[in-house]
C-alpha cells in the first residue's frame, strides 16, 4: 500500500501490515494504524493480545518480521538509533538502575542521549519536581514505593524531551490512589503537547486518557475510534444487566466483539 | 567526541560510577588475592627454589601476578557482573531503549573492564614494588598493558556471557579456561625447558603473551621478542573485541 499520507507531518507513527512472529507464534498479525501529533493513542487488550510486541517495535528495540513501521517519518528497522533519540519509553516492567540512587538514575540516563553535563543536571532537577520525588533524590531505588518507581520511570523517559512518549501499561500493579496520581501526571504531559501512546488493559484508563484507541486481541485490531464512538457504535449508550441499567463502557465493547470479558 | 564513542563512554561511565561508590570496600576483594600468592609462593615456596634466569622466585612470579589480576578482574566483571546487568537487573534493556546500540554497549562494558583491570594491575604493582621486586622504570607500562589486556580478557568473557543462559556457564569458563590460563602461562615456572606440548599449549593462551610483556617491563629487558608478544596481545584483543561485539549484536536482537 503506497499511501500519500505516509508523508503527512501530522502522522507521528504509521504502521502498514505490521507483523511480529516469535518462531511459529504470531504475536502481531498484520495491523494498520496511524497516530497523530499531540494525541493520546491507546492500545487496549487482554493479556497476550500483542500490545507489548507492538510497543517494542515502535520503540525500535525489536524489528518487525513483516510490514512497515515508521516513527517520526523514520523506518524503525533501518533508523532505530535516530528513532530512539527522539522518543521516550516507559516499559511494562520497571527497569530502573538499582545500583544508582534516584537522581543518579536521571543523570545517567540523560548521558545515554548525549546531553551535556549542565543539561543533565538541569533536566534531573526539573524532572524530580515533575515526579514529586525531590525528597527522594538520594534514596535507593528499592526504597521507593511502586507508584514512586513508576513516576521515576516516566520522568526518566522524559530526559531527552521526547516528541513521542510510549507507555506500556503505565499503571498496572498500582493501587487506585497511585493510579489517580499517575493519571494526573499523564494529563499534564498531554497538555504540554507531547504525543502519547499507551497500552493498557484497564478500560477506565483508556476512557480517561485516550483521544483515540484500538482494541486488540490475538494480534489483531478489532476496532478503532474515540472511546465514546466505540461505545455508541457497538453497544449503545446503556447496557442492561440482570440487576440494573448502567452506562455502557469499553468493557462492553470488548465483550460485544469477542464474546468474553477483558480480564478473561 | 564522535557519537559512537559517546554512547560507549556513557555506558563505561555508568559502570565506573557504580564501582566508585563501592571502590574502597572492593579494592581488597578485587586485588588482594595476588598478594596472597606472592607471600605464599614467592616468599614461602621461593626459599626452596633456586634462582631462575638470575631472578629470585619472588622476582620471577611478581610480573605474572600483576597481570593475573588483570585477567581475574576483567573476567569476573564481564561474566557475573555483565550477566547481572543483562539478565537480572534490566540495566541493558533500559540502555538499549536509548540511542545506545548493542555494539556501543559492548564497547562501553569493555572499556570499563579495561579501566578497572588497569587500576588493579597498578594496585598490585605498587605492592610488588614495595617488596622491592621491580627493577625498571619501564614498569609504568603496566598501566597501558593492564588496560589492553583487560579489554582482551573482558572481550573473551563477554563473548561467553552473550551465549550464556544462566550463571552456571561461568563455572565451566573459570574451570576450563581461566584456571588453566593462570597455571600454564608461565607465571609460576619458565616455559623454556618445559615439555613440548606444554610450550605449544601455552602459546595459544593469551595470558602467556601478557605475562612475557609484563616481565620485560618489570625487569627492563624489553627487546624484539617482547615486541612480538605485544603484537600478539594487540591482535588477540582485536579478535576478542570483534567476537564480543558480534555476540552482543546477536544476543540483543538488533
Ligand atoms: N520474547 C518472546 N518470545 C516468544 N513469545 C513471545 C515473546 N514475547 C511475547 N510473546 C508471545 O507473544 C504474544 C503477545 O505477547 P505480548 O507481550 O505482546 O502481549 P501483551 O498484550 O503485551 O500482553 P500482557 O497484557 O500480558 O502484557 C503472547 O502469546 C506471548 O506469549
Ligand atoms: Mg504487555
Amino acid at each position: 500500500m503506497n499511501d500519500p499520507n505516509m508523508n503527512d507531518p501530522n502522522v507521528v507513527i504509521a504502521a502498514e501490515s505490521l507483523g511480529k512472529s516469535y518462531g511459529a507464534l504470531t504475536a502481531v498479525a498484520g495491523i494498520n494504524f496511524r497516530i497523530h501529533r499531540g494525541e493520546c493513542f491507546g492500545f487496549l487488550g487482554p493479556n497476550g493480545a500483542g500490545k507489548t510486541s507492538t510497543m517494542r517495535m515502535m520503540q525500535a528495540v525489536m524489528a518487525p518480521t513483516s510490514g512497515t513501521l515508521r516513527v517520526l517519518g523514520l523506518d524503525v528497522a533501518r533508523e532505530g538509533k535516530a528513532v530512539r533519540q527522539r522518543i521516550g519509553v516507559c516499559p511494562q516492567t520497571d527497569n530502573l538502575d538499582v545500583d544508582l540512587r534516584v537522581r543518579e538514575n536521571l543523570l545517567v540516563y540523560a548521558s545515554y542521549y548525549g546531553l551535556s553535563r549542565s543539561e543533565r543536571e538541569r533536566r534531573a532537577d526539573e524532572l524530580l519536581v515533575f515526579a514529586d520525588l525531590e525528597a527522594k533524590a538520594n534514596a535507593r531505588v528499592p526504597e521507593l514505593s511502586g507508584g514512586m518507581k513508576r513516576r521515576l520511570t516516566i520522568a526518566r523517559a522524559l530526559v531527552n524531551r521526547p516528541e513521542v512518549l510510549l507507555l506500556d501499561e503505565p499503571t498496572t500493579g498500582l493501587d487506585p490512589q497511585a493510579r489517580q496520581q499517575l493519571w494526573q501526571k499523564l494529563r499534564e504531559l498531554k497538555e504540554s503537547g507531547v504525543t502519547m501512546v499507551l497500552s493498557t488493559h484497564y478500560m477506565e484508563e483508556a476512557e480517561r486518557l485516550c483521544d483515540r484507541l484500538v482494541i486488540m486481541d490475538h494480534g489483531k485490531i478489532l476496532t478503532e475510534g474515540t472511546p465514546r464512538a466505540l461505545v455508541e457504535s457497538h453497544v449503545g449508550r446503556e447496557v442492561a444487566t440482570p440487576s440494573q441499567v448502567r452506562p455502557a463502557g469499553l468493557e462492553d465493547v470488548f465483550l460485544h466483539l469477542t464474546g468474553r470479558g477483558l480480564d478473561a | 567526541m564522535q557519537p559512537f564513542f559517546r554512547g560507549a563512554w556513557a555506558v563505561a561511565a555508568r559502570n565506573l560510577r557504580v564501582w566508585r561508590t563501592m571502590a574502597l570496600a572492593s579494592v581488597l576483594g578485587n586485588f588482594g588475592e595476588p598478594i596472597l600468592y606472592l607471600l605464599a609462593m614467592g616468599f614461602g615456596l621461593g626459599r626452596v627454589v633456586p634462582p631462575l634466569d638470575g631472578m629470585t622466585y619472588a622476582e620471577f612470579i611478581a610480573p605474572g601476578l600483576v597481570v593475573s589480576t588483570v585477567m581475574y578482574t576483567a573476567t569476573f566483571e564481564m561474566t557475573y557482573g555483565s550477566y547481572t546487568r543483562m539478565a537480572e537487573q534490566g540495566v541493558w534493556d533500559a540502555i538499549l531503549a536509548t540511542p545506545v546500540t548493542p555494539t556501543e554497549l559492548c564497547m562501553g562494558e569493555l572499556i570499563y573492564a579495561g579501566v578497572k583491570a588497569g587500576v588493579g594491575a597498578v594496585a598490585v604493582l605498587l605492592v610488588v614494588a614495595a617488596f622491592g621486586l621491580v627493577q625498571s622504570p619501564l614498569a609504568v607500562f603496566v598501566l597501558p598493558l593492564g588496560f589492553v589486556a583487560g579489554v582482551l580478557f573482558a572481550s573473551m568473557a563477554l563473548a561467553v556471557t552473550t551465549v550464556s543462559k544462566s550463571y552456571e556457564a561461568f563455572n565451566y569458563y573459570f574451570t576450563l579456561v581461566v584456571a588453566p590460563m593462570f597455571l600454564f602461562s608461565g607465571i609460576f615456572f619458565p616455559l623454556e625447558g618445559s615439555p613440548r606440548w606444554l610450550k605449544l599449549f601455552a602459546q595459544v593462551l593469551p595470558l602467556t603473551h601478557v605475562v612475557q610483556v609484563s616481565r620485560a617491563c618489570l625487569r627492563g629487558t624489553f627487546d624484539g621478542t617482547a615486541a612480538v608478544h605485544v603484537a600478539v596481545v594487540l591482535a588477540m584483543t582485536c579478535g576478542g573485541v570483534a567476537l564480543a561485539a558480534a555476540g552482543a549484536r546477536r544476543r540483543l536482537n538488533h
